[in-house]
C-alpha cells in the first residue's frame, strides 16, 4: 500500500516549490498531487496564448495570482507577420475574470489588448496589482486610465515598447489622490505631455515608488523636479536630455542626480547632449545597468561615461561606440554580464561606423562576466568567433546579426561555419542562439551536435539545402522555439521531423521552400500541432508543391483556433473533409 | 475530390533535397536569392566559386526590399531615424556606399564631387590605397587584381566606365571593388 500524504502536508510542501517546471513534474506524479498542485499554483505562464484555451487554465488553476502570456511569435517585432494574425487578450481577461477573481498581475508580450481588456482588467480584479504591456498594441490612452483610476492596490504598470493610441496626456491625472501605492511607472513608449504637476504629486505621495520611466515628453526641467521628490529611486528612464544649455540648469541636474544615491539603472536618454553627460557622473559608479541605445552619442563622450562605471552588467549602447569604445569597456566594466550593440543606421544606406568584429573581441577578452550577447555589425570573421568562443565558454545567448545578408569572412571569403562551431561547441551552456552571414549546411550539422541546451534558434539567408534543417531537428535535443527565414528549405526535413515538433513550442518559416501540400499531410499526421500557413493568397488557388510565404507551427492541446483572420490558413485534420474546406478561414 | 485520387502530394519520401521542391518562377514572395534554387540541386562543394557566382549573376535583392532586415524593431528604427534626419547634413551630394573586399568596413564619397572616370577612380586609389590598372573598352581592367565596380538602378553589378559620366552618376547606387579571382570573370571582356 503506498504512502499517501495528507493534502495539507503536500499542500504545504508544494508552497516551497516556486519554479513552474518543478510544478510541471509534480503535478504527473499522480491524481492527488495534480490535484494539490493545480490548487496551490499562484503563477501561471503560457508561452503560447494558443496552446491552451483560456477556460482550462482558468479552470485548472483557480487560485492563480500572477499570469504570464505571449503571443504573436518573435518575428512579429521586424514586420513578418501581417497585421491582425492574432494573439488576442480579450477572451484571457474575460475568462479569468469569470473563474480566478483574486489575479493581481498581468504581463502580456506580443499581444493585442484593448481598451476593452484594461477596462474588464480595472472592473473585475479588485486587489490587481502589476500590469506590463510589452510590445503590446491595440489599446489608447484612455484604457490606461481607467486602470489608473480603479486599480487603488496598483503597483507596477509598465508600457514597454508598446503601439499606443495616445489621446493626450490625461490618463495620468486619473491616479486618485488616494493613490500611494505605486512601485513602478514606464510610460516610455508615449508621445503625449502629461501634467508635470499632477506627475510631481504623484511621484511625492509614493514613497515606494522605485523605478520611474519617462517618455520624450517630460523636460529636463520636469526631470529635476521629479528626482528631487524621488531621491530613492533604482530605475530611471529619463525624458528628452535636451534643452538651451543654461550654467544653472546643468548644476541643477547634476545636483539632483548626485542626490540619487540608490541609482542602479538608468535609460531614456533621448536627443542626449554631450555637454549634459557630466552631469551623470555622480551616479555611474553606482549603475549596473546602461541603456543608451536611444542616445546618439559619439566615441569620446561615450567613454568618459563608460569608465566610471566600474560595476556595470548590463550594457545597450549603438554602434557609435566603435571598436576603440568597447576596448574602453573591456578595461573599465569588468563586471559586465550583457551587452546589446544596435546599429545606428537600421537601414542600412549609410553604414559608414568603424564597429567591427573587434569590439566585441575586445570585450570578450576583457570581461570575464560576460554572457549574453547582441551585436549588429556589417561583417565578420570565423577567427573573431573562434576568439569569442575560447574566451566566453560561458555565453548564455549570442545573437549575432552579420547585417550583409550571405557574407562571408571578409578576410578569408569562407562561410563562417568554423565559427558557429566553435560558438556550438565552447559555449556549452548557450540558450539563446541566432547566426547569420554565409553558412553551409555544415555549421548547422555542428550546432545539430553540439548545441544541447540551445533553446531558442534564430536563423536568416542561411544553409544550402534540406539537410540544415534536418541537421537541426535531429540535433538540438532542448530547442524550443525555431525561426527560420529566407533559407533554402523544403518538406523533406520537416515531414521526416514531424514528431520533433510537438517536443518544441513553436516553428516559424518565411520565405523558404514549404508546399502547402506538406503543411496539409504535416497537419493530417500531427493532431496536436497547430500548423497555420500565413499567404496573402489563397493556397488552393496555386499548385500544392508550390511554396508558402510563411508557416507558423506550434503544438496545442486547444485545437485549432477560430480567430483567424482571412490571410491564415488552418488546415482541418479530418482528411476526409473535401478539397474546398481543406484550409479553414 | 480529385485531389485524393492523386495521392502523389501526400505520399512521404525522402528523396534528395530540391529534387521535388520546386520554386515557380521568381515569385516576389521570396524574398531572397534565387540563386538559393541552384544551391541546394548542386552536389559539388565548391563553395568559393558558388559564392563568387551568386554576387556577380544574380544579385541579391537591395536591402530597401528586404521587409524586416536587419532585425531591429520598428519602435528601435522610428526613434533613431527621427534623430539621424535632424543630425545629418549631407546636402546636394550624391553619396554612395564604397566597398572593397578584404577592408573591413565601408566608406562613402560624393559622386558629384568627380567630374569624371579618372577623377573618381585616382579618389578611390588613394582612399584604399591600391591601383586600377589600365581600362579597356573590350578587356575591361588590366594590369591589376583589383577591378572597380558598381551596383546599377537595375541591381547590376557593372564595370566602372563602359557608360559615359553622366548616365554612369544618375544609375549608380553603390561601388565595389573588386579583387582576386572574382575580378578576373568581369574584368576579362563580356
Amino acid at each position: 500500500m503506498g504512502l499517501r500524504l495528507p493534502s495539507k502536508v503536500l499542500e504545504h510542501i508544494l508552497s516551497f516549490i516556486d519554479s513552474n517546471e518543478d510544478r510541471n513534474s509534480v503535478s504527473l506524479v499522480c491524481k492527488s498531487w495534480f490535484e494539490t498542485e493545480r490548487k496551490t499554483r499562484k503563477r501561471v505562464f503560457v508561452g503560447n496564448c494558443y496552446a491552451v484555451s483560456p477556460a482550462a487554465v482558468a479552470k485548472r488553476f483557480p487560485e492563480v495570482r500572477s499570469l504570464t502570456l505571449k503571443g504573436k511569435p518573435h518575428f512579429a517585432d521586424y514586420n513578418l507577420v501581417p497585421d491582425g494574425w492574432g494573439g488576442y487578450a480579450w477572451p484571457w481577461i474575460e475568462a479569468m475574470a469569470a473563474k480566478c477573481p483574486s489575479l493581481e498581475e498581468i504581463r502580456l508580450k506580443r499581444m493585442v489588448v484593448t481598451d476593452e481588456c484594461l477596462e474588464k482588467i480595472a472592473a473585475s480584479f479588485k486587489d490587481f496589482k502589476v500590469l506590463v504591456l510589452t510590445s503590446c498594441e491595440g489599446f489608447s490612452t484612455d484604457g490606461i486610465a481607467a486602470i489608473a483610476a480603479t486599480c487603488r492596490n496598483l503597483r507596477v504598470l509598465e508600457l514597454r515598447e508598446c503601439i499606443v493610441e495616445d489621446l493626450g496626456g490625461d490618463w495620468l491625472s486619473y491616479f486618485p489622490e488616494s493613490s500611494t501605492s505605486l512601485v513602478s511607472l514606464d510610460f516610455s513608449c508615449l508621445d503625449s505631455e502629461v501634467k508635470i504637476s499632477d506627475l510631481e504629486r504623484l511621484v511625492s505621495r509614493c514613497p515606494n515608488l522605485s523605478s520611474l520611466k519617462l517618455n520624450p515628453a517630460v523636460t529636463l526641467d520636469g526631470l529635476v523636479s521629479l528626482l528631487r521628490r524621488a531621491p530613492q529611486l533604482t530605475e530611471l528612464g529619463t525624458g528628452s536630455f535636451a534643452a538651451q544649455l543654461k550654467p544653472e540648469a546643468f548644476s541643477k541636474l547634476s545636483e539632483a542626480f548626485s542626490n540619487c544615491k540608490q541609482l542602479q539603472s538608468l535609460s531614456g536618454l533621448w536627443d542626449v547632449l554631450p555637454e549634459y553627460l557630466p552631469a551623470l557622473y555622480s551616479v555611474c559608479p553606482g549603475l549596473t545597468s546602461l541603456n543608451l541605445s536611444y542616445a546618439t552619442v559619439r566615441m569620446p563622450d561615450l567613454v568618459e561615461l563608460l569608465r566610471r562605471c566600474s560595476k556595470l552588467q548590463k550594457l545597450w549602447v549603438m554602434d557609435l561606440i566603435e571598436d576603440k569604445g568597447l576596448e574602453a569597456v573591456a578595461s573599465y566594466c569588468k563586471e559586465l554580464r550583457e551587452l546589446r550593440v544596435f546599429p545606428s543606421a537600421p537601414d542600412l544606406d549609410e553604414a559608414n561606423i568603424p564597429l567591427t568584429e573587434q569590439g566585441l573581441v575586445f570585450v570578450s577578452k576583457g570581461c570575464r562576466k560576460l554572457e549574453s550577447v547582441l551585436y549588429f555589425c556589417v561583417q565578420f570573421t570565423n577567427a573573431a568567433l573562434l576568439t569569442i568562443a575560447r574566451k566566453r565558454p560561458n555565453l548564455k545567448c549570442f545573437r549575432l546579426c552579420v547585417i550583409e545578408p550571405f557574407a562571408p569572412d571578409y578576410k578569408t571569403n569562407e562561410p563562417l561555419d568554423k565559427g558557429f562551431k566553435a560558438i556550438a561547441e565552447g559555449c556549452k551552456d548557450l540558450r539563446r542562439l541566432s547566426v547569420s552571414g554565409l553558412l553551409s549546411d555544415k555549421a548547422f550539422k555542428y550546432i545539430g551536435k553540439h548545441a544541447k541546451k540551445v533553446r531558442m534558434l534564430s536563423i536568416a539567408f542561411a544553409g544550402d539545402s534540406d539537410l540544415m534543417l534536418h541537421h537541426l531537428l535531429s540535433g538540438c535535443e532542448s530547442l524550443k522555439k525555431l525561426e527560420i527565414r529566407d533559407c533554402p528549405f523544403g518538406d523533406t526535413a520537416l515531414l521526416e521531423h514531424a514528431a520533433k515538433l510537438e517536443t518544441m513550442r513553436s516553428l516559424w518559416m518565411s520565405s523558404c521552400f514549404v508546399s502547402f501540400g506538406a503543411c496539409k499531410l504535416l497537419s493530417q499526421k500531427m493532431p496536436r500541432l497547430n500548423v497555420e500557413v500565413i499567404d496573402e493568397h489563397p493556397p488552393e488557388t496555386r499548385p500544392e508543391s508550390s511554396p508558402v510565404e510563411r508557416i507558423y507551427i506550434y503544438r496545442t492541446v486547444a485545437g485549432p483556433r477560430m480567430d483567424t483572420p482571412e490571410f491564415v490558413w488552418t488546415i482541418h485534420k479530418n482528411p476526409e473533409i473535401g478539397v474546398s474546406h481543406l484550409a479553414i478561414k | 475530390m480529385d485531389e485524393f485520387v492523386n495521392l502523389k502530394e501526400t505520399e512521404l519520401r525522402l528523396g534528395l533535397p530540391g529534387t521535388d521542391n520546386v520554386c515557380e518562377g521568381k515569385e516576389s514572395i521570396i524574398s531572397c536569392c534565387n540563386n538559393n534554387n541552384k544551391r541546394a540541386l548542386s552536389s559539388d562543394n565548391e563553395k568559393e566559386i558558388e559564392s563568387s557566382s551568386r554576387k556577380t549573376e544574380t544579385s541579391p535583392p537591395r536591402k530597401a526590399q528586404i521587409v524586416g532586415w536587419p532585425p531591429v524593431r520598428s519602435y528601435r528604427k522610428n526613434n533613431i531615424q527621427t534623430k539621424k534626419n535632424e543630425s545629418e547634413h549631407e546636402g546636394q551630394g550624391i553619396y554612395v556606399k564604397v566597398s572593397m573586399d578584404g577592408a573591413p568596413y565601408l566608406r562613402k564619397i560624393d559622386l558629384s564631387c568627380y567630374k569624371g572616370y579618372s577623377e573618381l577612380l585616382k579618389a578611390l586609389e588613394v582612399m584604399f590605397k591600391f591601383s586600377v590598372g589600365e581600362y579597356f573598352e573590350r578587356d575591361g581592367y588590366k594590369g591589376s587584381e583589383f577591378v572597380p565596380t558598381y551596383e546599377d538602378k537595375d541591381g547590376d553589378w557593372m564595370l566602372i566606365g563602359d557608360v559615359p559620366w553622366e548616365m554612369f552618376i544618375c544609375s549608380c547606387k553603390r561601388l565595389r571593388i573588386m579583387k582576386g579571382s572574382e575580378a578576373k570573370g568581369l574584368g576579362c571582356g563580356v
